[in-house]
């Protein structure tokens, strides 16, 4: 009959071990990398400069209507072809942050709005200056109007993480790709895969939850 | 030799365009079918059913399109059947596809007031009753926009079947590419026609969104 052996993915733990911490830093590299770019891309969408609005907002487009995989591919062997010859790596890393900025852009977008701007004119009417205007007043507000969407953007990002193991990154899905070609046990190599996904999906959302408690309980006091 | 990049391979790539749209439209209806039951489920008054179905939600949500594509495919090979690759990707993404409409069309349920419900038991109608013949149709008009929106996703995400030997429009575009030695061009068409599905698909999510609130807000919320 049918039987699930495990003894083999178990047996090579290490494996794993180093694909999920791959997995883990290449999320929060390309968030980081993608905040940054959905910072300047929300400027420009909402800029007064016609260009920088049009650039932006078919960047945003681009990448929200086409697969990542076909996105990894345009960049990973696509690109050689005009010269610009990646390694698997920084292709991994730059359409990872490429597809996170759209989407971050798009939750920066709708964050900013959320300050009004008599909240900014009382601030300074009370006497603050303009470094803790802008710390007291505006970053934070807008900091935990985002928090949400940009946390589960994280986890968004940490699963689509899981697609640039088509261009031999050794992350989680690459590492059960190579246990399985080892062990022959392909069944159980990607059931093991899809438990430590969903640990680290757990895990993550705990951190997210207690950060949110701790830094901004001011947006849950009981009504 | 290889061959050049020409309208020749245009069309070879437009014919897998509809193996895309296919399996998207098998996801859809297929997933649809198991989402409703997931969604059943999830508001039914049996503790353990709701348990059931918060949990396969959350394992369908929380593990990548990819690893689900490979336990389905392998998962089907384990059980000792020998299917064509389209089947063992439509097995796959209807169970992907269940675990988002399920909740999607949980959302539309609870959108709908208590009062219907109150309303319903006043009648003396049970729950089956009033799921079949009260809310079920008042939640459909909310979940079309959600799910339109949804199916954007899917044939984006049909890309991934590629991986499982699945001949879409990715994988079509991998064949022209490796036979052309173009792949800029190649990829960057795959893409243009990716782009211009969802693009269709997506202003079609947006209208029917702006109509739905149109007349959610002339109805009134009760």
């Amino acid at each position: 009959m049918f039987y699930l052996d495990f003894s083999g993915a178990f047996a090579r733990w290490d494996v794993f071990a180093h694909g999920g911490l791959f997995t883990i830093g290449l999320s929060i590299v390309a968030t980081l990398l993608g905040s940054v770019i959905g910072v300047i891309g929300a400027a420009a969408r909402m800029s007064s400069f016609a260009p920088a609005r049009a650039i932006a907002f078919s960047y945003v487009e681009l990448i929200r209507n086409t697969p990542f995989l076909v996105q990894i591919y345009v960049i990973y062997f696509g690109l050689p072809s005009i010269g610009l010859r990646l390694g698997p790596m920084p292709a991994a890393i730059i359409s990872l942050s490429l597809y996170a900025g759209a989407y971050i852009t798009e939750i920066v977008r709708s964050g900013v709005g959320a300050i009004g701007k008599g909240q900014i004119e009382a601030a300074r009417s009370l006497g603050l200056s303009p470094y803790l205007t802008f710390r007291l007043v505006i970053l934070k507000p807008a900091l935990a109007a985002v928090y949400p969407a940009l946390t589960s953007q994280f986890i968004l990002i940490m699963l689509a993480s899981s697609i640039v193991s088509t261009i031999s990154i050794p992350e989680l899905t690459g590492a059960a790709n190579d246990v399985q070609g080892l062990t022959f046990r392909s069944f159980e190599a990607f059931l093991l895969v899809a438990a430590l996904y969903l640990a680290l999906t757990a895990v993550f959302k705990g951190a997210f939850a207690a950060i949110d408690r701790h830094a901004f309980a001011f947006r849950h006091t009981g009504r | 030799m290889f061959q050049t990049f020409s309208l020749y391979h245009v069309w070879f790539l437009a014919q897998a365009t509809t193996w895309t749209l296919l399996l998207s439209v098998i996801a859809l209806v297929c997933g649809g079918l198991f989402g409703g039951v997931i969604t059943l489920a999830r508001v039914s008054p049996i503790a353990a059913l709701r348990f059931i179905a918060s949990a396969y939600i959350y394992v369908i949500q929380g593990t990548p399109l990819l690893v689900l594509l490979f336990i389905a495919y392998f998962g089907v090979a384990f059980a000792g059947y020998d299917v064509p690759a389209l089947v063992a990707a439509a097995f796959a993404f209807t169970l992907y596809a269940a675990g988002f409409l399920g909740e999607i069309w949980r959302g539309s349920i609870e959108a709908i007031g208590r009062g219907q419900w109150e309303g319903a038991t006043a009648l003396g109608l049970n729950w089956s009753k009033t799921m079949r013949l009260v809310i079920v149709p008042q939640a459909v008009r909310f979940a079309i926009p959600p799910t339109v929106g949804f199916f954007v996703q899917l044939v984006k995400n049909t890309a991934l079947a590629s991986v499982i030997g699945f001949i879409e429009l990715t994988r079509a575009g991998q064949i022209v590419a490796n036979s052309t030695f173009q792949p800029l061009s190649v990829y960057l068409t795959v893409g243009a026609m990716y782009f211009v599905i969802c693009s269709i698909l997506s202003f079609i999510a947006r209208e029917l969104d702006a109509r739905v609130n149109a007349n959610a807000a002339q109805a009134g919320a009760h």
